[in-house]
């Protein structure tokens, strides 16, 4: 172990974290909303390599995107909430393996 | 090892704690609470990274408001979570080798390192502007039109939120101004022609 971070430190991090939510996906299958929870944690993993990268390149344009990623994910979970309040009102249920409808 | 690297370890350790959490939570409030837990210590990592304002704004946009926003979602609705857990691990083996398989190849790409030798860190002018006036510059010199954009995106966003939502009440009297609007003649009075018929009760009594 050297001592001082590295920009390798981060990147790790990130990439764990993202295949921990990828198999958080895989597990909870069926319960909707810890999918959005899951796709939460991605997108907070892509914005750690978004600034480390800015930090270890001398680069505001990274922090930029962060700021607009948070902005698209925060109006991305406002509509995926909605979306599901409405399909609990007309399914009682939040099942994804019950949401067969379309199937025809 | 100093004390940044330390304080990383241990703020790695407990996101990534907290992010195991998030998927394996037995009930869905433990796992927004533990998504919380997650998103502050990524804050705390994004402090040690010197990007402030963002580690502050992740805390108020995320903790303060899309987490709140989770757990009236998972507390309003009546969630059997018994069903969804059901056969939970059975899937387990293909997540394993899928997520070992992205952690692989990240690998692969971080053992040839980045040549960070073009790089050059921030100057020491750039630094004693501060990160906040640093991020506010460039946002309303280089990047005033998407700003703009995503302040229309996060008007289209609870315009949608609340027009999906929506339920009109039903025991509130009101004009449907379309609807009389469309109204024709023909909907309201109806002329019907018909022979003279003698009234016949007053001829019995």
């Amino acid at each position: 172990m050297s001592g001082t971070l590295t920009l390798s430190h981060f990147l790790a991090l990130g990439a764990i974290l993202f295949a921990l939510a990828v198999i958080g996906i895989f597990l909870n299958r069926r319960n909707l909303i810890v999918l959005l929870m899951a796709i939460e944690l991605m997108l907070l993993a892509v914005n750690l390599n978004f600034i480390a990268f800015s930090h270890y390149l001398g680069d505001m344009d990274g922090q930029v995107f962060v700021f607009f990623i948070l902005t698209v994910a925060a109006a991305e979970s406002a509509i995926g909430l909605a979306i599901l309040v409405v399909l609990f009102r007309n399914r009682e249920s939040i099942n994804v393996q019950e949401l067969d409808r379309l199937k025809g | 090892m100093n004390t940044t690297t330390t304080l990383f370890y241990v703020f790695a350790a407990v996101l990534l704690g907290a992010a195991f959490g998030v998927i394996t939570a037995r009930s869905t409030v433990h796992a927004a609470l533990y998504l919380v837990l997650a998103f502050f210590s990524a804050a705390c990592v994004w402090m040690l990274l010197k990007a402030e304002f963002l580690a502050i704004a992740l805390v108020l946009v995320y903790v303060g408001a899309v987490m709140v926003l989770f757990l009236f979602v998972v507390m309003m609705l009546d969630i059997n979570t018994d069903s969804m857990r059901l056969n939970f691990w059975r899937h387990f083996p293909l997540a394993g080798l899928v997520g070992a398989l992205i952690a692989l190849e990240m690998t692969l790409v971080l053992r040839g390192g980045f040549d960070l030798s073009q790089a050059k860190p921030f100057s020491a002018a750039e630094l004693q502007l501060g990160n906040t006036k640093q991020l506010g510059v460039e946002i309303y010199t280089n990047y005033l039109y998407p700003l703009q954009l995503a302040a229309v995106l996060l008007l289209v966003a609870i315009i949608a939120a609340i027009a999906l939502t929506l339920r009109a009440r039903k025991d509130s009297r009101y004009v449907d101004a379309s609807q009389q609007v469309r109204a024709k003649k023909a909907d309201r009075v109806r002329l019907v022609k018909m022979a003279a018929v003698a009234d016949d009760r007053q001829e019995k009594s």
